[in-house]
């Protein structure tokens, strides 16, 4: 009962934090705002026995990721006035069409059928609460995920690469600044 | 000892199933309502999460940890594309002055 109710107040607060990150004019504040996203997803991942992706998503996407945001917000130097502004028609039209994906799929999974807890079967109840910890990840990661794993390091050099080549400024750039 | 009941995922599976759809809407229709380019980006990265949660949520369920390793191969593909996002991001400010999306029209003729 406690469970549930953590849950539905986290998922309450994930929504509108959510709404507040597509809604708030101020980039800066939207980037505050993803954060605090974040971070309440990480809480939801806390209650489902995922602590290790938690803790991944804390440092990786509020930790990396959002600070590289700020950053080139601040490097842009962006203000109120240059934030390009969108007619209410199309605003609506968007809302409209999101609102009609989201009851497709909402109809759609409401009518969906889960099969009954697998789970229970050849596992205990200390193995399921470790399930999410970092000593089983590390063991799956490193031996059945193996090959992805070294693909995914391959796949961050030729992003650092790639990143470092974009934003590298052009000869003729150069001069005419 | 933890408590038993979080070992059950049986109250969360529906609710999740209902949580994630809606913040992948909610993504989605940022990206259709905002024109800052690094505010679309941002509404990418949550919907990105938001699909994450459902496969926790449903690892959970099975108690598999495989979908633990998909999340987490999820997030670093997340993060190479945040930083090759953002540095485009950068180019197209340099040479339009803009981050208007709109402003890659230019790109047309």
């Amino acid at each position: 009962m406690t469970y549930e109710l953590i849950s539905y107040i986290l998922g309450g607060l994930t929504i509108g934090s959510a709404l507040m990150v597509i809604l708030s004019r101020h980039p800066i504040r939207s980037v505050m705002y993803l954060v605090i996203t974040f971070f309440f997803i990480s809480g939801h991942m806390v209650l489902m026995n995922a602590q290790f992706l938690a803790i991944v998503n804390v440092i990786v996407y509020a930790g990396a990721i959002m600070v590289l945001f700020l950053f080139v917000l601040m490097l842009l130097n962006l203000n109120k006035e240059s934030e390009p502004k969108m007619s209410i028609a199309s605003q609506v039209a968007a809302i409209i069409s999101g609102g009609i994906f989201l009851l497709v799929l909402l109809a759609a999974l409401s009518e969906s059928i889960l099969p009954p807890m697998p789970q229970q079967m050849s596992k205990s109840i200390a193995d399921i609460q470790n399930e999410g910890l970092v000593q089983n990840l590390g063991q799956l990661l490193f031996s059945k995920y193996i090959v992805p794993f070294e693909v995914s390091s391959i796949l961050f050099l030729a992003a650092m690469v790639g990143s470092v080549l974009l934003a590298k400024r052009e000869k003729q750039n150069t001069e005419e600044l | 000892m933890m408590p038993a009941l979080i070992t059950h995922a049986e109250f969360s599976k529906e609710f999740y199933l209902f949580l994630c759809p809606i913040l992948f809407t909610i993504g989605a229709i940022g990206l259709m309502i905002r024109k800052n380019m690094i505010v679309m980006l941002m509404c990418i990265e949550l919907m990105l999460n938001s699909v994450n949660l459902l496969l926790v949520s449903f690892g959970n369920f099975f108690g598999q940890g495989d979908a633990h390793i998909f999340v987490f191969f999820i997030v670093v593909v997340a993060a190479a594309e945040a930083t090759v996002g953002l540095s485009i991001i950068l180019m197209a400010f340099r040479n339009l002055r803009s981050i208007d999306v709109d402003m890659f029209k230019k790109l047309n003729n």
